[in-house]
């Protein structure tokens, strides 16, 4: 399945290339204007800890990997009608395996005051930064973690959304039918915590799909007094599996599945004083666990946070946040939780600080991004110089350097995956 | 005095119309300094009801590398006291490419300002106080790119002289919050009969000369004095920026509601190409 995916990708490619041969790369029929882009990329993670994790692709290398993105996009000469097709194909240098993937493909129609956009698609809600809350598309982690381009930490939707914009109000409408988890660190690369690690036998179940499965997810938004204002509601399921044990305490089997949930929030953005505030917060309803007595589901929760973001200097900005995770019925859970099991606080505390700094007409950046909670007492630190070579060439390095007081918090799990990342990229 | 009040309590966006009536008398010798300075920003930064421009700028550094960058710009005046939007639509380099940013200026309050990420579909507003700020890692600040508050400097005619054949007025201007900018004054050459800013030297906090503005060409389009050409110098590293207006048109009928994170998300075909 996947070699003939990444067949079909290919030839799709190749057609491109002789479409872009007979026409310059910005022009194209004057009726439906085509566009074709991309870029070359070169992306290599090495760990900097000797310990691997056992297997194949536990080698030096947690991400290597030569990839070719094509962006196709047209559009009707009034604009009304336009699409867009991005495609990855890559050659993963770990497995040794080509594949391909497409990463957006939808069409998009407007009319007046209407938008309606079918296909893939990456949805982004919320005012966090690197913090989300009301953001309850799918994620990529581990991409996150491998130190691949920051595009990558989100993935695509097939979905439709319907876009309403009035003067008083405009509404965004997402509705879901194939349900899409997040993509974890898996044991294939990542070292990380797993308490149930000595049941191998594990069975991952997604939501059918089926029309009373699809994922609805609304946006309302506006300004009130100087300020974008949003309010949200979703109705799905949790991203990240649960998984049952088949009995206790000794597991033979495991099921997963990913419990259903309802978000409720709203967020806030406005200039304040010399830099810009932001306020989002959220309450997650887990429906299938509502008095937060199955030990196998996520308990409901509030999760709130506040940042400011301001230029201290030029070309010198300094974002800092304040995030909190609130557990509802922690009596409940603090009951159920199997022995062994470690326990978590009531509130999760995290502290995130961001320093970019531009040099060299802004050829150059310097950034620092850090996720500290002093409740979990762990962290993970980003150091990060992009390096603008021409126009089309650029160069990044960057590191991922986690760090915890125990290996079963959310950071701390991942202490000895620390990594160094290398990416070159080539845009044509 | 009785002008410089006159002007207080017109809005910026009526003093194109109040430049051209005919029956305000136009003794340009006797304008205060800081009415020319308006005028000026009036012909530079607002012209028309509304502007459509695909703009290519030249990053050209000391060595002669050279980065370019190619952008359409969306601008329209509000009815309202100068306020202004503006969206602009990056068509290269291609790390940037399919980017939108948006303004909201509404003086004297700090100017809004949001940019859209596609490829992580993400909206981010920006701080407010990177006016100074380089404009896409331009010689040109955020604030060369959508005008100055007249109202932010104190204004002093020097003399009058000619520059390159046209009569000019030189004006030198001081900011009041010298700590909110990186200079300690400016001088603006400015055309006595169409208020073109034909040049205008920047000095640093060190009282020295780091950054030339040149107008180096201007022309009349649909009857709205436009400079279509210009120049922006750092002359301590050698780096300069030149602006080419490659398309203009003005009063196209932009609407409202293009300046919107509707369409920062999702550009308008028909305006951006």
């Amino acid at each position: 399945m996947q070699v003939h995916f990444a067949s079909i990708l290919l030839a799709v490619l190749v057609s491109a290339s002789s479409l872009l041969a007979q026409s310059a790369p910005t022009s194209g029929n004057k009726k439906f204007p085509l566009r074709i882009h991309g870029f070359l990329l070169g992306n290599y993670t090495a760990r900097t800890a000797d310990a691997h994790p056992p297997g194949e692709e536990g080698g030096r290398f947690l991400w290597a990997d030569e990839r070719l993105r094509l962006e196709l996009s047209g559009d009707t000469a009034k604009g009304n009608l336009s699409f867009l097709f991005k495609g990855d194909l890559f050659h993963d240098a770990v497995t040794n395996k080509v594949d391909g993937v497409v990463r957006e493909a939808y069409l998009n129609y407007s009319r007046a005051r209407f938008d309606v956009r079918l296909g893939r698609q990456i949805v982004t809600w919320g005012v966090g930064d690197l913090l989300f809350i009301n953001d309850v598309f799918p994620k990529d982690w581990s991409a996150f973690f491998s130190g691949r381009p920051l595009e990558y930490l989100k993935l695509g939707v097939d979905a439709a959304k319907l876009h309403v914009a009035t003067p008083a109000l405009n509404a965004e409408l997402v509705v879901v039918p194939f349900f899409e988890p997040d993509n974890l660190p898996g044991p294939e690369r990542f070292f990380f915590f797993d308490p149930l690690a000595d049941v191998p036998n594990r069975l991952l179940r997604e939501p059918a799909t089926t029309s009373g499965n699809s994922e609805f997810a609304l946006r309302l938004y506006r300004r009130v007094f100087k300020s974008d204002v949003s309010l949200y509601a979703y109705r799905g399921y949790w991203r990240q599996p649960s998984f049952r044990p088949d009995q206790l305490p000794l597991p033979t089997q495991l099921r997963g599945f990913y419990p259903r949930l309802a978000v409720y929030g709203a967020s806030g953005q406005r200039n304040l004083g010399d830099g810009l505030l932001s306020v989002e917060a959220g309450y997650y309803d887990s429906q299938d666990d509502r008095r937060g007595t199955d030990p196998a589901i996520s308990n409901s929760q509030f999760r709130f946070l506040v940042g400011y973001q301001q230029q201290l200097a030029n070309e010198f900005t300094l974002g800092a946040q304040y995030y909190a995770e609130v557990l509802t019925d922690y009596s409940a859970y603090k009951a159920t939780l199997p022995s062994g099991f470690p326990v978590q606080d009531r509130t999760r505390h995290l502290l995130t600080l961001r320093l970019t700094k531009f040099l060299k007409y802004q050829t150059w950046k310097l950034s620092l991004f850090n996720f500290y909670s002093p409740s979990d007492q762990d962290a993970l630190l980003i150091p990060e110089v992009w390096h603008a070579i021409t126009d089309r060439l650029s160069l990044t390095v960057g590191a991922n350097v986690f760090a915890g007081r125990r290996p079963t918090t959310f950071l701390g799990q991942f202490d000895r995956n620390d990594n160094v990342y290398v990416v070159l990229r080539f845009d044509f | 005095m009785l002008r410089s009040s006159l002007h207080k309590c017109v809005p910026l966006g009526q003093m194109a119309l109040l430049l051209f009536s005919p029956w305000v008398p136009l003794h340009a010798q006797a304008l205060p300094a800081e009415e020319i300075v308006a005028r000026t920003q009036q012909v530079l930064f607002y012209p028309g009801n509304d502007m459509k421009a695909r703009l290519r700028m030249r990053l050209v550094s000391k060595e002669g590398s050279e980065r370019l960058r190619e952008l359409t710009m969306l601008r329209k005046n509000l009815p309202e006291g100068g306020q202004q939007r503006y969206f602009i639509y990056f068509h290269s380099p291609g790390d940037v490419r399919g980017m939108t940013f948006m303004v909201w200026k509404h003086p004297p309050r700090d100017a809004e300002r949001w940019l859209f990420l596609p490829a992580l579909n993400l909206v981010r507003r920006i701080a407010a106080n990177d006016k100074r700020s380089s404009f896409v890692g331009s010689d040109f600040s955020y604030e060369d790119v959508s005008g100055r508050e007249v109202g932010e400097d104190t204004h002093t005619l020097l003399r009058e002289e000619t520059l390159n054949g046209r009569p000019v007025f030189v004006i030198r201007s001081v900011p009041k919050d010298e700590r909110s900018v990186d200079f300690s004054y400016r001088l603006a050459w400015i055309d006595k009969e169409n208020f073109v800013l034909w040049r205008e030297e920047y000095y640093d906090k060190r009282n020295e000369l780091y950054k030339v503005f040149t107008a180096d060409e201007v022309k009349q389009i649909q009857g709205l004095w436009t400079t279509v050409r210009r120049t922006m110098k750092n002359v301590q590293n050698g780096h300069h920026t030149e602006v080419t207006f490659l398309e203009v048109s003005y009063n196209v009928g932009l609407e409202d509601s293009l300046f919107s994170e509707r369409y920062l998300r999702n550009p308008p075909g028909r305006w951006i190409r």
